[in-house]
Parts: C-alpha cells; sequence; structure tokens
C-alpha cells in the first residue's frame, strides 16, 4: 500500500522542518521522512554520556533568520543571549567583545573596531535581504530574475559610492588582510579570524573569507545565543509548528532512494522498503548525496552529474564534548563568564598555521577551539554540580591521512585537551568523559557527504547564484519534481532556516503559476 | 580508463605501407596526430572510384572508444539522443550527442558489438565528457583508436568484392548492420557502414592483421577497379550524402567561446535522431523546451543554379540581398547528380523544404573576381541516394 502526499521532506534537519511547516500552512498534505531517531538533523541535543547531554553538532544559535520565526510563530526559550566572546589569553588578559564593543584592548583598537563592525553589519544586512530570496537566474529576461538583479544593483548603488567599492573590494578577498591593517590586538585579530572561517575548509588567508565573515553576520549581526536544552529543543519547537501545521514527521525512516518514473519524480522509497508516493520531492540532504546516492546521475544529465560531483564539501571543524565533574579554573576569567563563549585563537597566524596541516590531510597540532559551558546556564543538561562542554574544533579534515581510525581520534582529543589545558591547567583532571565527533563521523551520524556543516563550501564559486551549482541555484532540480531545501542550496549551513524557507516559498510560488 | 604511452610526431597507421607505395603525390595532413593523404594520385579519379567501382578509405585515426560494463546500456542511451534499447547486438546506430543545453558535442556511429558491449566511433575526441558521463555508473570506457585499424570499402562493386574475397553471410547484412567473421585465421569485424551514402561496408580488425587484409581485398579487387582513395574524395563524397561534418557544419559544443555558435540536433535536420518518448537523456530537457519555442537556426540541403560551388556564401532570402539569413557550410558541384549543390545553416522560418533562397556566389577569373546572385532551391532528400544503398543482399556487379 502506497500514501499519496502532495510533498515529501527528506530529512527533518531544521531546513526540512521549516519547508514542510510552510509548506503545510499553505494546505499542502507534507510527509517527512527523518534518517535518525531525532529530528533536527545537525540541530540536535543528546546524551553523549549517562546524565551528560549536549547540542551534537550546531551548538550556537545566531542565524536564525527572524523571518523563519516571525512566520512560523517560534519563540525558543533561550538559555543565554547576547553572549560575549572571551578571546583566551595565557596571562588572564583576556579580550572580550559583543557586538561591537570589545574590552581589554587598546583604545585605537576599540574604535576601530567599532567602525570595522558598524560597516560589517552595514554589508551584512545587504547580503541579508538576499539570503531571504531565490537567487535570481541570469539571462533569463524574465521579470521576477530582472527584478531582484536590479534591486541588487540598486541596493549597492544606494551604500554610496565609496562605501559600494569597499564592498566589492572586500566581498572576495581575506579576512587576515583586513584584521592585520584594522587591528593591534593580536587576540582580536585571531578572534576575528576564527570567526570568519568557521566551519569552513578555508584559513584567514584564503579568498572571501570576508564574505564568510559576513555571511555569519547577515541574521543577527553575530549576537550569540543558547537555546533552552540545547539545539535540540529549537528542532522540537519547529517540529511542533510543522505538526501544528499538519505536516506527518517520521523518524527513524532513512530514505533509501527517490523514485523516478518516466524522467520524473514519483515518490521516495525507505530503506524498509516502504514506498510513498509525491510528485514532489524536497530533499533535506545535501546536493550531492541526494543527487549521487538517493536519486543516481543516470536520471539526470552529464553536465549536472559533473558539477555535483564536483561540489567541494569536505568538512574540516570537529565536535569535542567533555563530561566535567565542575567547571576548570581559567585565570582572569570570572565564573559568571563561563556561560559565554570562550576562544583559543592567539593571533591570526595561530590560526593560518593550524589551518596549514589540513591542506595535507593533517589535524592542526595546535588547534582553534570555540568553547562554550552550555551547562553552567542550563542545568539540566549535566547532573548537579557538573558540566559539560562543547567545542567546535579546527582543524580535523574529513580525509585525513591514514583515516580517523580510534588511535588517531584518542591522539587528537588529546591534542585538543593540552590545548585548553593551557589556559585551563586543571581541566584534565576534571574531565570524566569525552566524545569526538570528526568529520567524518559527523558524516555518518548526520547523514552529511564530507560532514561539511554547510553542505558545501561556502565560496564565492558555489555562492548565490551557483549554490549548489549553476543552472540549478533556485532549488528546482533539473529533474522535474525534485526540489532542494538543505543548506547546500542557497544561502548555506548555519541554523537559519533561510533554504528551506525560501525553497518552500519557491516551490508554492511555481504551483501557483 | 587506461592511458597509453603514444610515440612523438605524426602517427602511422597499420595501412601506411600499402598507403605509401600507392602514393603519387606525397599531399599528406595530420588528422588527430595520423598522418593520412589528401589525396594518392587525383582526387577527382578517386571520387569516381566510390561513385563507379569501389574506394577504400583508412579510417584507422578515426577516434573509437569501447563502452562495456553492466551499465552500458544505460550509459549510451542517456549520453545520447536516440533510443539505444532498440539497438540489438549486431547492429549500429548513427547517433549525435549533446551537452545539458541540447547543443550538439559530435556526432557519430554506436555500434553494438555483442550483448552489452559498445563501439563509439566519432571524428572528436571525448574522453572528457566521456567520462564526465560515467560518474555514479558502473561502466568502462576505452580507448581503442590505436587498437583497431579499419577500413572503409565504399561503392557500387564493393559487395562483390569482398564476396570475392571470401567473407561469407555478407548477403544478409542489411545496412547499419553488423557481423563478426574469422578471415584468414583473424577475427574481422564487417560493417555495412560509410561516411560516402553508397553501398558501402566498413572493415575493423587488429593492427597486426591491416597490410594481410588490405592485401587480400585489393587482389579480389583489381578486376573492379579498387582504389585506395584520401580524404579529399571522401568529402565530396560525403556532401553529396548530405552528412554533416564536425567543424565544416556545425562546431563541437565544446570548442565554441561564443554564445549561440553552437547548433541543436534540431537545427542540423537531426530530429528524426531524438526520442523525446525516452525519459532522460544529455540534453532532453533543453531540446523539449526548444521544440516548443521553436528553434533559432535550420540545416539546409541546397540545388544551386549554375556551377560555380557556392563556398562560404552568404544566404539571402531575397534576390536583390537585402535580408542576409545564414551561410553556406559545404558547396561542392556534384558530377554524379549533375547539380550545384551546398549545405548550409539559415535562420528560422526561412528554408523551409521547397522554398527559394538566393545565394552569393563569388568566383575568380584571371585574377577579376565576379559576384553573382544564383537561386537555391531547398531539397529535403540526400542529393545522393542509389537503390543499391539498401539493397539486401545488393548486386553482384
Amino acid at each position: 500500500m502506497t500514501d499519496r502526499y502532495d510533498a515529501i521532506v527528506i530529512g527533518a534537519g531544521h531546513n526540512g522542518l521549516v519547508c514542510s511547516a510552510l509548506l503545510a500552512k499553505a494546505g499542502k498534505k507534507v510527509l517527512v521522512l527523518e534518517a535518525n531517531e531525532q529530528v533536527g538533523g545537525a540541530a540536535v541535543t543528546r546524551e553523549f554520556e549517562e546524565g551528560y547531554s549536549v547540542s551534537a553538532c550546531a551548538h550556537l544559535l545566531y542565524q536564525l533568520q527572524p523571518r523563519v520565526r516571525k512566520e512560523l510563530g517560534l519563540s525558543p526559550k533561550l538559555a543565554s543571549d547576547t553572549m560575549q566572546t572571551i578571546v583566551l589569553s595565557q596571562d588572564g588578559k583576556h579580550v572580550r567583545y559583543s557586538g561591537g564593543d570589545v574590552k581589554g584592548v587598546g583604545d585605537g583598537d576599540v574604535t576601530s573596531y567599532r567602525q570595522f563592525h558598524r560597516q560589517m553589519t552595514r554589508f551584512a544586512d545587504l547580503l541579508n535581504t538576499y539570503l531571504n530570496t531565490t537567487p535570481p537566474r541570469l539571462g533569463t529576461g524574465e521579470f521576477r530574475d530582472l527584478a531582484t538583479l536590479a534591486r541588487l544593483g540598486f541596493d549597492l548603488r544606494r551604500l554610496g559610492r565609496d562605501e559600494m567599492r569597499t564592498f566589492l573590494r572586500l566581498i572576495g578577498i581575506n579576512i587576515h588582510d583586513e584584521v592585520t591593517e584594522r587591528f593591534e590586538s593580536p587576540l582580536l585579530r585571531g578572534a576575528v579570524s576564527f570567526d570568519a572561517v568557521l566551519g569552513t575548509h578555508l584559513g584567514p588567508r584564503s579568498p572571501n573569507t570576508i564574505m564568510t565573515y559576513l555571511y555569519r553576520l547577515a541574521a543577527g549581526h553575530g549576537r550569540l545565543a543558547v537555546p533552552q536544552g540545547g539545539m535540540g529543543a529549537l528542532a522540537e519547537e519547529l517540529a511542533q509548528a510543522a505538526r501544528t501545521a499538519g505536516v506527518t514527521i517520521r523518524t527513524n525512516m532513512p530514505v533509501q532512494r527517490v523514485v523516478v518514473e518516466n524522467g520524473r519524480v514519483a515518490g521516495v522509497e525507505t530503506a524498509g522498503g516502504e514506498r510513498f508516493d509525491s510528485l514532489i520531492v524536497v530533499s533535506n540532504a545535501d546536493p550531492k548525496r541526494t543527487i549521487m546516492e538517493l536519486v543516481g546521475s543516470r536520471y539526470v544529465e552529464t553536465g549536472f552529474t559533473r558539477r555535483v560531483n564536483n561540489i567541494r564539501m569536505r568538512g574540516n571543524a570537529a565536535k569535542l564534548h567533555l563530561a566535567l565533574d565542575g567547571l576548570p579554573r581559567i585565570g582572569g576569567l570570572a565564573k559568571v563568564e563561563f556561560g559565554d563563549r570562550l576562544v583559543i585563537a592567539a593571533d591570526e597566524h595561530y590560526v593560518e598555521r593550524a589551518f596549514n596541516p589540513a591542506k595535507y590531510g593533517e589535524s592542526s597540532p595546535e588547534p582553534v577551539i570555540e568553547m562554550t559551558v552550555p551547562s553552567f546556564r542550563d542545568t539540566a543538561l549535566a547532573p548537579t554540580g557538573k558540566h559539560v562542554m562543547s567545542c567546535v574544533v579546527q582543524y580535523a579534515p574529513y580525509a585525513l591521512k591514514g583515516g580517523w581510525t580510534d588511535a588517531a581520534k584518542q591522539a587528537f582529543t588529546k591534542t585538543c585537551i593540552e590545548t585548553i589545558g593551557r589556559y585551563a591547567p586543571d581541566l584534565e583532571s576534571r574531565i570524566t568523559a569525552s566524545e569526538l565527533l570528526t568529520p567524518a563521523d559527523i558524516e555518518r551520524e548526520f547523514h552529511i557527504t564530507g560532514g561539511h556543516w554547510h553542505h558545501g563550501e561556502l565560496a564565492l564559486d558555489q555562492f548565490m547564484f551557483v549554490r549548489p551549482v549553476c543552472s540549478a541555484a533556485q532549488y528546482r532540480m533539473p529533474l522535474d519534481g525534485l526540489y532542494l531545501c538543505g543548506a547546500g542550496a542557497h544561502p548555506g549551513g548555519g541554523v537559519s532556516g533561510a533554504a528551506g524557507r525560501n525553497a518552500a516559498k519557491f516551490i508554492l510560488r511555481e504551483r501557483a503559476a | 580508463m587506461s592511458v597509453q604511452e603514444v610515440p612523438q610526431g605524426r602517427l602511422r597507421t597499420p595501412f601506411y605501407s600499402r598507403l605509401a607505395a600507392l602514393d603519387t603525390l606525397n599531399n599528406w595532413h595530420t588528422w588527430k596526430g595520423y598522418t593520412v593523404p589528401d589525396a594518392l594520385y587525383c582526387a577527382d579519379t578517386e571520387y569516381f572510384a566510390i561513385r563507379n567501382s569501389t574506394g577504400v578509405f583508412d579510417l584507422t585515426p578515426m577516434t573509437k572508444y569501447r563502452i562495456t560494463g553492466p551499465d552500458a546500456l544505460v550509459y549510451v542511451d542517456r549520453l545520447v539522443t536516440r533510443d539505444m534499447r532498440k539497438i540489438r547486438p549486431g547492429r549500429v546506430a548513427y547517433a549525435v550527442w549533446c551537452n545539458d543545453q541540447g547543443q550538439v558535442i559530435d556526432d557519430g556511429t554506436i555500434f553494438h558489438l555483442r550483448e552489452g558491449e559498445y563501439r563509439l566511433c566519432s571524428q572528436e575526441r571525448h574522453a572528457a565528457w566521456l567520462m564526465d558521463s560515467a560518474i555514479g555508473l558502473d561502466v568502462s570506457i576505452t580507448d581503442e583508436t590505436a587498437d583497431v585499424a579499419a577500413l572503409a570499402v565504399q561503392g557500387p562493386t564493393s559487395f562483390a568484392i569482398l564476396s570475392r574475397m571470401g567473407i561469407e553471410g555478407l548477403g544478409d547484412l542489411k545496412p547499419f548492420g553488423l557481423m563478426h567473421v574469422e578471415f584468414d585465421g583473424f577475427e574481422l569485424t564487417v560493417s555495412r557502414t560509410g561516411f560516402t551514402g553508397d553501398l558501402g561496408y566498413e572493415l575493423w580488425t587488429a593492427p597486426e592483421n591491416a597490410e594481410s587484409l588490405w592485401d587480400y581485398l585489393f587482389a579480389a579487387g583489381e578486376i573492379t577497379g579498387i582504389r585506395a582513395i584520401g580524404t579529399d574524395a571522401l568529402e565530396h563524397a560525403r556532401i553529396e550524402a548530405g552528412y554533416i561534418a564536425a567543424y565544416i557544419d556545425f562546431l563541437p559544443a565544446h570548442a565554441t567561446m561564443r554564445t549561440g555558435r553552437t547548433r541543436s540536433p534540431l537545427e542540423l535536420g537531426l530530429d528524426w535522431l531524438v526520442d523525446f518518448k525516452k525519459p532522460n537523456f544529455n540534453g532532453r530537457r533543453a531540446l523539449a523546451e526548444e521544440k516548443r519555442s521553436g528553434s533559432t537556426w535550420r540545416f539546409v540541403k541546397l540545388d544551386i543554379e549554375g556551377n560555380k560551388p557556392a563556398h562560404h556564401a552568404y544566404i539571402f532570402a531575397d534576390q536583390k540581398g537585402k535580408k542576409n539569413i545564414g551561410f553556406v557550410t559545404s558547396a561542392a558541384w556534384s558530377p554524379v547528380c549533375k547539380q550545384n549543390i551546398a549545405l548550409g545553416t539559415v535562420r528560422t522560418p526561412h528554408g523551409a523544404p521547397g522554398s527559394t533562397l538566393w545565394v552569393e556566389v563569388f568566383y575568380q577569373r584571371e585574377m577579376h573576381w565576379s559576384r553573382m546572385m544564383a537561386r537555391a532551391e531547398v531539397v529535403d532528400k540526400p542529393f545522393w541516394f542509389p537503390k543499391r544503398r539498401s539493397l539486401t543482399p545488393p548486386d553482384l556487379v
């Protein structure tokens, strides 16, 4: 027996949930099939050690698009909000920043950073308009495409002549040049560099790392928060919104393949052999997995196959979870500041040097690390008096030379703990359990090819009009009935919901036409 | 795909010694790395051998790929625009392949040698495109250009010569059929294919058998005027047959820089090769859209008044030459048809079969150039299509 739906969404990642909810709100009968037990995809909270829970992949909320929040009536309860970033120094003279304010640096840097932040947020606002809309196609002559392009041109001009020039100059260059020109403080340089390359296979000297920095600021100007109950709580709220709108969500239902009949999508088949019919299949999976594994190249054309096959998506960020029997001591850090975001990035060269070995398939001997202690404000995540530490560690290349064997993982875990230990000497003695998720683990657990959290490198040749690939950047794939709604589509990764929302809008508009 | 070391400089085909022995002009050029003759004694005589007796053409330099593996059929079916499921083992398909935009990359022939085993022959090399087309499919692609020696044996007496040579069962071979025979202790593949639009065959074997094959062939053909031919004679014959050639009548899509310089199969008169009943093939989406909204160009075969070949001529809709609608891509005086013929490309809606167009012909007499507007009728059928081409069994002349 088969069930017929107006649309089937593959994957209950946050984008899949946003997309399904918006489709259902428009009256569509929607089914979401999730491979894992929990909804949320990479926005999920799970136990990694008895009594200790953590946001298993994404752990900070800063990109959720206000429009998504509004249209779905989301009001996530936050454990922390407007967290400051504390760039750790071994001598305890840390640098702290939040919004456009920075402390612990010279007066010159205070002014420079304020100006920098003002300028960057202005550019990010411009960018954000286009993150929330389907990118226009070039050369179609269609009104909607032309209108979007005209608006983009107009918005650029409206920056004013000098600012427009600056924007166009900056969009392709690297963050390293900017931070060295603007700031004196090595810690500030290091942390801003790190912000720009988080989650990418890029170093501060790599091209277009200003663009990735702007991308980070786009939705909320870099304001950091953590939902009560971790990222999984947000996913649950999204799933609830979807269910309220009428979406059927089924977990533990890995889709094995997209069924193609007579050159168009006809439904999906699960690993368990169940078949669900729908003339619209929306994939929240990454483009490579969607096309190469779920659909199969035989059902699409050669040029498209080649482009999809060549999408760069090798993850380079690992996730380290530590169960602690108490807070570690960090010199110069007030206790209350464990509720903030702690960063190890001594300077811009430190970040670049961490990246260097990753180019050759080796992990960083001195990694850059972003740490949070979510249990500090959300005590339910750990037993009373104990804590969990959630870290993003770079760089840990997906294709590690020799593979991510247990020995390699243990060695890298040790490296990370030693690196943090330079700032928190008693850390090691406080650890009761640890878990390292390398990009290979992220690939396995969250079904993301290459374990790349953006579902494809965030680079100018894979951005906007050409994301995921040229001629297929409007959510609609060159196979009738197949759409993308995940981070691999425009605009990209981060828990923003933009891709899911844009995809839903596109599908509804197309079906209405 | 296996990569092979090849010697530097112009390569010699396995038939080189035999061609060189017959050569009187020393007029050679390079064809895909091989040295081949424009003509051996006289292009006109060689042309008449194709039409009146038999011409033998060394087509070893033709690019040849072997396609095998469990997904071979899926692979070729997605690659080309026609339905390859209909091409059974022992059959050959003329086919055209396009990029995703529905623009022609090249045309060629696909031999279904044995169940699930194909040979793709084309003028251009396509390793990159063929390998890209193999992504996600279980097929193996091997360039076997240098591993197969091939001869085209074309003309009214070709059947008689090959029969006399001792190839059995040839009489049953239909046009676009192929068969494997044991000949003089080696394997020989014979296909009833060619580029002349006449009765003719192509012979395929391992290079070490090449000279022996040649000698048998010429011994059998001596009394019916068999002649080795060069590329000039073949070029003449293919225009009469109305066959298009890459870089002459169309530009392979991968070779273009400017937009609008490519052609779709619909714009090359190859609609009959495009099977929209197939759910997926490279270019299908774009071609379906083109079929819906109309093509920009149309391929035309022209019968032009006078006897001056209209090389590189502009084509006009009117005699005054006010409305330029296209240009001639191939032109020749056809001795066998007694017609001044040309192939060309014109903007739609011009050039419907039966319509009259005007061709601006330039010609030179004693250094001085003259120009005339010649009336040209658009014809539907090939200029040269003798009955013997499709007769099975052919006459033993």
